[in-house]
């Protein structure tokens, strides 16, 4: 086997321009699937990474408990703690109230919340600061406006540490929210007034001390989903369901947009994978056609190899191996290169902060497939080798 | 151990058939030395080819060491003509390719021969024709002599049942050519058994026992 192996690479190196334009074929082949796929891929990556970091990566739950036995901040953190498939969570409890401000008045809507909030929803701070822990531990009157409440209610955005009231209650302005270019998020946040979860307890009368809804994210790394049913085994035990076995709890995901990514992403993966295996096949008839020619060439020495007592098998083995060898050489040039381009091209749009890697699993792909037509194109014509009469062979052009 | 009985091949020439062996029946023991001797087209080739196994007979029983090879499969008669027949041609037929020692590696290889023992007895065959300082060579940088040797261990190094030399003389000059002779007289000596096909009277006579062919038709003829 390594004889023949290496009596096939000697045939190759006996006519290297041939062999390097015959590979020609398959190197442009296996260069535009793997090329195409890991661009397609490197550019959805760093689409869904941006996604993820405008704050798609939670699951929200919406929970329906009322009196004593509802949900409780400490909890929520409690569970938290002893949860490794959940990173942080942050409460929200929205009501709306009028809102205040030297002579203007208006309804805003109040959500009251935790700091972990501002993270999990990949909120932009203009000026100022968010609810602090000792905001929460205190039920400090401090609030912060999104963009839109500071253009309708204040005007400017050097308002901090300016007052306003809620219902009548006096708030402070620590922090005032940049707009945001959150998909998930865009237009409701931007009107909105954020306080304290503990000072929309006490401020809020209708609101008994549970949350009605909370977000949770997952450390880097654990999937979406794993947290997501992190959440519903949760309130599953806690909350549970109704006297009619109605679950008395909503848990729904940002998964589902990722989900949906990956599909756009793989649907036109196999597409342009799709056109670049046509160059493939392309470079493989090349091979085929070429081996042709050189199994006609060494019709004589076909001959002489019978005589001295190669069999069918033996012949076929050898232009086989011929075939296959070429290609893969031609499928591992292909994918240097193509991991030269990939590198040129990371570097080309560095400052889009893309990076192109090769992509496994298109390298892989790319490798079987180039052996694939090694053998599918090496076959006919080492069959035709194989099948010359010994006699005639020998006899041929002298 | 070389049985041929009333073996027949014919070629079909546009509407003319064409015997290129008729009836022709011989038989060759082991340990012989026999000359196979006809003018061009007398049919000497297609004899040698089929002694060689390289062809079938149209007609005729033709038994190698007692089996008639008409049974064996393309497997089978390509393992006879690697274990049992050695070839030497009138063009040396080497794969030019390859190296001297490559060449006569080669036959070890398909006979599946362990990569130790190979190099052992390439070794021992390219000795016997005396051409161990040329083993890395390339037969274009070998003289047609050189070359006939090189073909010659070749067809040495599977230790064959039998000898088979087309025109091994053909395309060498006359001093030249008796080296060769010489070589196959050597062999002979040592328990060859050697088939000798040739158009040279000089050359045949060499030879213990001589058959002459014409027109397909094989004669015995002493010397």
């Amino acid at each position: 086997m390594i004889m023949s192996f290496k009596m096939a690479l000697r045939s190759i190196g006996s006519n290297k321009l041939r062999a390097v334009l015959t590979m020609l074929g398959i190197i442009i082949g296996v260069m535009a699937l793997v090329v195409l796929v890991s661009l397609v891929n490197g550019a959805t990556s760093s689409v869904t990474e941006r996604m993820s970091s405008l704050g798609s990566n939670y699951v929200e739950a919406y929970v329906w408990s009322y009196g004593p036995d509802s949900l409780s901040l400490e909890e929520l953190n409690e569970w938290v703690e002893t949860e490794p498939t959940i990173e942080s969570v942050a409460p929200e409890s929205q009501s709306s109230a009028m809102a205040k401000f030297g002579s203007k008045s208006q309804q805003m809507s109040i959500h009251g919340t935790t700091p972990s909030y501002y993270e999990i929803n990949g909120l932009q701070l203009a000026a100022g600061r968010f609810i602090k822990n000792t905001d929460l531990d205190n039920g400090s009157r401090v609030c912060i406006l999104g963009p839109s409440a500071v253009d309708a209610l204040v005007g400017y955005t050097d308002c901090i540490g300016d007052e306003l009231s809620l219902d009548g209650l006096r708030y402070t302005i620590v922090g005032v929210l940049g707009k945001s270019d959150s998909l998930m998020y865009s237009g409701y946040g931007d009107n909105t007034i954020y306080i304290p979860f503990t000072a929309m307890q006490r401020q809020f009368s209708d609101f008994n001390s549970g949350i009605n809804n909370f977000y949770a994210t997952a450390p880097e790394g654990t999937p979406m989903s794993e947290a997501e049913d992190a959440v519903r085994r949760y309130l599953a035990e806690r909350i549970g369901y109704d006297d009619w076995g109605n679950e008395q709890y909503y848990v729904y995901s940002m998964d589902i947009m990722e989900g949906a990514m990956d599909n756009v992403t793989s649907v036109l993966s196999i597409l342009l994978g799709g056109i670049a295996s046509i160059s493939l096949i392309v470079g493989g008839i090349g091979i085929m056609n070429i081996m042709l020619v050189t199994v006609t060439e060494r019709t004589r020495e076909i001959g002489i190899r019978k005589a001295i007592g190669a069999n069918r098998g033996t012949i076929l083995r050898q232009f086989l191996l011929e075939a296959v060898v070429l290609c893969m050489m031609g499928c591992m040039i292909g994918i240097f290169l193509s991991w030269c381009i990939l590198r040129l091209a990371s570097v080309v749009v560095a400052e889009m902060s893309m990076t192109f890697d090769l992509n496994g699993g298109v390298v892989l792909l790319s490798v079987i497939f180039c052996f694939a037509i090694g053998v599918i194109f090496g076959l006919y014509p080492a069959n035709k080798a194989a099948k010359m009469k010994p006699i005639d062979a020998l006899h041929y052009g002298g | 151990m070389i049985d041929l009985q009333d073996i027949t091949k014919v070629y079909q020439i546009g509407d003319e058939k064409v015997y290129a062996l008729d009836h022709a029946t011989m038989h060759i023991y082991p340990h012989e030395f026999v000359s196979v001797i006809g003018p061009s087209g007398s049919g000497k080739s297609t004899l040698m080819n089929i002694i060689g196994c390289l062809d079938t007979a149209d007609a005729g029983v033709y038994k190698l060491d007692g089996i008639p090879i008409e049974d064996y499969s393309e497997r089978q008669l390509a393992k006879v003509r690697n274990e049992k027949i050695g070839f030497i041609f009138q063009n040396f037929n080497l794969i030019p390719k390859l190296s001297a020692e490559e060449n006569v590696e080669l036959p070890l290889i398909y006979g599946g021969v362990r990569a130790s023992e190979r190099a052992e007895r390439v070794r021992e065959a390219l000795e016997k024709v005396g051409l161990s300082q040329r083993a890395k060579h390339l037969p274009t940088e070998l003289s047609g002599g050189q070359q006939q040797r090189v073909a010659i261990a070749r067809a040495l190094v599977t230790r064959p049942s039998l000898l088979l030399a087309d025109e091994p003389t053909g395309n060498l000059d006359s001093r030249t050519s008796q080296e060769i002779m010489d070589i196959l007289h050597d062999l002979h000596e040592q328990g060859n058994t050697v088939v000798l096909i040739t158009h040279d009277n000089d050359i045949a006579r060499q030879a213990r026992r001589s058959i002459h062919i014409l027109d397909g038709r094989l004669t015995e003829v002493q010397l």
